[in-house]
């Protein structure tokens, strides 16, 4: 936290001094709308930040005057004199505040209602407070100091400079038998300027970590106050990047996530009643993806409202309502990033002003960025900001092709794998060419080809990187995998980024320059087309669902033509009508060593071989018999219901046919017979444990456990039976039922007699409610 | 208005480069090929710890490629960018005055893009080019 006090100070105490001519300029013209503009953006920074780091002081000094000037941007008030006076007296009243607390100094509160009282409408004029015991003298020493980035970079240059002669000089003496005298020296150079290389590095790249640390704490604050419930998930915290650019994504990515939570994330009850989780979901990731960095906040809240929107923006004034409509959808969705909007329409301590977005907008293109919308209405909204890769370390694999090193981000690389295996096949469809891999295939894609390299046949390739992209993967052939780097990558010229399939270039220490791939860029150079991801939420399993459930297509034993949901099923596998039983009360199956329930509505001791589905609802399993599978369809999302309950669910339309659908629920509730898949174990303890399995295990696995006479490993007794006097080494968490040999009790004596079999059934009912 | 001005050969033709333009001037060592890139992208070099895009003048030009590949090369920067353009040979730097292309004058191929005027060498008329139009892509980027 006193990191981020730090930064807070410095940056304010910064923006300050570029506001002071802003101020004056304000001063003299108060209607400069710019000025204005860039005087509220302080405020409202102020603000985000103090409601961050805990100063309820100025949190309380800028609130007020983003209130006023907020009125004043939306054309409610005349700035005055008067009203500038006051809110020039909080600005500098900020400043001095900042000052103190940097000083460790307290500064007394005495004036600030006076501001802040001056700042309404009628008031007489109050002197403006001249800063009367301002804490100037007492700055503290600040153990951290702002360097220019050029600076920094002349020490990053100077540094890779020195590596490369390091190198040389290794090079020239290891050609010249050296003086083992001279090697320790090198050796001790070499580690030093290895050890300065990593210090330098750090001081201009940063995890990105830096930011998302603080989120977990910002969004339980900002959600507590607004009464919502809201968990956070954080991907990808170790990327990482330029200072530069953390610094100037920090309050957009700020104001993103609260916005999310104070206008995406709707109240407990709103998701109730939408049929949504009562907690809402944030998730902020963090990824290197070709030569940008792309950070996503995305949220499951009501996504944006575009037509509220345009009614804000039009009663706004700004543009005419029937101009905006005819915008293209995108051009719409990005109405949100105009200024003064606010589609809140009460004022929050949060957000809620329409600032934000605009801001955020500007800060991100200033650093080359962009910001990307993804608008589920109803369902959540995505947000993207892709920043540039100005200068960042990728972990990077190194590969060869045609004599030529390339880097490859490892993070893009699922794995290697070398052609000689036979888990390997690579085949021919037509001319394209496909690597199948463990049962995975998927396309192939020959660098040495896709650079123009050479032109040696598809299947003559030693190794394969698989490479995941958005949507699907790829294998990309190489000759070799040669090195595990760290780089530090640059962007490299337009006329190279031209060719789409470099995402920059690096110095490596052999001091050839090296390019980065874009492995997604050689997907598309190579024509490889990966379906879309799906654009919102991915993890809602039921909304998912809802989008097309795929079914199996079957003749049923009884001839009739059936769905049943894809998911059930494990396997369909053929069984002889042999292996099918009538006994103890039903039809079963016996496979793969045990037996499973089974399900036929129909004939089947005539047909020699069956295909059987196995089902399984992740804990038992029950087999229904078919007639034969024909093929996988999508479920049209209309069901007709079936009149009464029974193995048939209801009816669906498909190509104009109906056909029934299974109601795997009554399947499996009603066959399903193992009820407990993982039934509680009862330990058959002691000596005489070959007696009770004998005889007591029927009357124990009727009562609904497993009896075993010796734990497997991990295996945790929910009780132990044990007999007479026998000791009970084992689980002792396990209550204990002892039985005795003898048919009357001894005193003081729980146990039971071992024919007793009311009274065994009994206690293990007992124990068993007891458990649940 | 008198500039300094670097004389250098180029496709066997002597020509006038703004001094503005030229960062340094330095052999070029071994250059690393780009593929794909754009036949005037020769690759790129290391230049102490930079790296740098290196610029066959000859393939920009659009003039026939000649036998013994240049190692001399002018730096100059574009956007942050380094770029290295290969030349045959460098002869001095000295002030001149920029005349216009006399009326009447049309450059041809590639030249036209680069010409910019004429400098007075010893009473020999030497074409200025603009370095920065030899390099693809970096207009767009301008």
């Amino acid at each position: 936290m006193d990191d981020l006090l730090q930064e807070f100070i410095a940056e304010t105490r910064e923006t300050l001094e570029a506001l002071a001519g802003e101020i004056v300029a304000w001063e003299a013209d108060p209607a400069d709308r710019a000025r204005l503009d860039a005087i509220f953006r302080f405020v409202h920074t102020v603000k985000g930040s103090c409601g961050f780091l805990d100063l309820p002081r100025l949190a309380r000094l800028s609130h007020a005057a983003e209130d006023v000037l907020s009125a004043v941007r939306a054309g409610e008030r005349v700035p005055d004199a008067k009203l500038v006076n006051a809110v020039l007296g909080i600005v500098d009243r900020i400043g001095e505040i900042v000052e103190a607390i940097d000083a460790g100094a307290g500064l007394d509160d005495s004036g600030e209602d006076l501001l802040i009282a001056a700042l309404a409408e009628g008031t007489a004029e109050v002197a403006p407070q001249t800063s009367q015991g301002t804490p100037q003298g007492q700055r503290a020493p600040t153990r951290s100091v702002r360097l220019s980035v050029d600076l920094l970079d002349r020490m990053m240059s100077g540094m890779s400079d020195m590596v490369l002669a390091r190198n040389e000089l290794a090079r020239r003496l290891r050609d010249e038998n050296p003086d083992p005298t001279v090697e320790a020296a090198l050796e001790r150079l070499s580690l030093t300027v290895a050890e300065m290389r990593e210090t330098v590095t750090r001081t201009r790249m940063q995890k990105i970590d830096a930011l998302f640390s603080a989120m977990p704490r910002m969004v339980r604050d900002t959600a507590a106050e607004l009464g919502k419930s809201v968990s956070l998930h954080i991907e990808g915290s170790d990327v990482e990047l330029d200072r530069e650019m953390i610094e100037m994504i920090r309050d957009p990515l700020v104001h993103i996530v609260r916005n999310s939570i104070d206008h995406g994330i709707e109240a407990p009850a709103a998701r109730r009643a939408a049929g949504k989780r009562e907690n809402g979901r944030l998730s902020v990731s963090a990824r290197q993806s070709g030569n940008q960095i792309l950070i996503e906040v995305a949220d499951d809240g009501q996504g944006i409202d575009v037509d509220r929107v345009i009614r804000k923006l039009a009663a706004n004034g700004v543009r005419a309502e029937h101009e905006l409509r005819a915008l293209s959808e995108r051009a719409r969705l990005e109405l949100v990033f105009e200024p003064g909007l606010s589609t809140k329409d009460e004022v929050t301590e949060i957000s809620g002003r329409g600032v934000g977005m605009d801001v955020v907008r500007a800060n991100i293109e200033q650093i080359g960025g962009r910001i990307e919308l993804t608008n589920a209405p109803g369902k959540g909204l995505r947000l993207a900001i892709h920043v540039p890769l100005t200068l960042s370390i990728i972990p990077t694999i190194v590969v060869g092709v045609a004599g030529q090193r390339f880097a490859v981000p490892r993070q893009a690389i699922e794995e290697i794998v070398t052609t000689a295996t036979s888990a390997i096949r690579i085949d021919m469809l037509g001319d394209t060419p496909t690597a199948t891999v463990r049962d995975r295939r998927m396309p192939l894609v020959d660098l040495a080809k896709a650079m123009g390299l050479s032109d040696r046949p598809a299947d003559d390739v030693p190794m394969l990187a698989i490479i995941g992209v958005a949507g699907g993967s790829y294998a990309l052939a190489v000759d070799a995998v040669l090195d595990d780097e760290e780089l530090v990558i640059k962007p490299a010229a337009p006329a190279v980024m031209a060719t789409g399939i470099y995402a920059g270039h690096t110095l490596p220490d052999s001091g050839r320059p090296m390019l980065l791939l874009d492995c997604a860029g050689i997907a598309s150079q190579a024509g490889l087309v990966f379906g879309r991801e799906v654009a919102v939420d991915e993890d809602d399993e039921a909304e998912s669902e809802q989008e097309g459930m795929s079914a199996l297509l079957f003749i049923d034993l009884d001839g009739a033509r059936r769905l049943v949901p894809l998911a059930v099923i494990e396997r369909i596998e053929p069984v002889s009508a042999e292996q099918i039983r009538h006994s103890a009360g039903r039809l079963r199956l016996s496979i793969d060593g045990g037996i499973v329930p089974l399900v036929a509505l129909g004939d089947w001791q005539d047909a020699g071989e069956i295909p059987v589905l196995r089902l399984q609802d992740g804990a038992t399993e029950i087999a229904y018999a078919i007639g034969e599978a024909l093929d996988i369809v999508t479920l049209p999302p209309e069901l007709t219901p079936a009149t009464q309950a029974g193995p048939i669910a209801g009816v669906v339309a498909l190509d104009d046919e109906q056909i029934e659908l299974l109601d795997v629920h009554w399947l499996f509730a009603s066959n399903g017979e193992l009820g407990d898949a993982e039934p509680p174990v009862c330990l058959l303890d002691g000596a005489d444990s070959a007696w009770m399995a004998t005889f007591l295990k029927p009357v124990v696995e009727a009562a609904g456990y497993r009896a075993v006479s010796k734990l497997k490993r991990d295996q945790q007794a929910a009780v132990v039976l044990t007999m007479d006097a026998a000791p009970c080494a084992v689980s002792p968490n396990a209550p204990v039922l002892r039985l005795r040999s003898a048919r009357a009790s001894g005193e003081k004596d729980d146990s039971i007699y071992r024919y007793d079999r009311g009274a065994l059934v009994a206690a293990l009912a007992a124990i068993g409610s007891k458990r649940a | 208005m008198t500039e300094l001005y670097l004389i250098a050969h180029l496709a066997g033709r002597p020509v006038a480069i703004s001094s503005q333009q030229v960062e340094s001037v330095v052999d070029i060592g071994e250059i690393v090929p780009v593929p794909r890139a754009s036949a005037q992208v020769r690759g790129l070099a290391a230049l102490r710890s930079r790296v740098v895009t290196v610029i066959d003048s000859r393939v920009a030009l659009d003039l026939v490629q000649n036998e013994a590949p240049a190692t001399r090369a002018v730096i100059t920067v574009i956007d942050g960018q380094h770029y290295a353009i290969l030349v045959d040979s460098l002869e001095d730097v000295a002030p001149f005055e920029l005349r216009p292309l006399s009326p009447g004058i049309v450059l041809d191929r590639g030249w036209r893009a680069v010409g910019q005027g004429i400098v007075e060498l010893d009473e020999e008329a030497v074409l200025a080019i603009d370095l920065h139009a030899l390099i693809p892509g970096a207009q767009l980027a301008a």
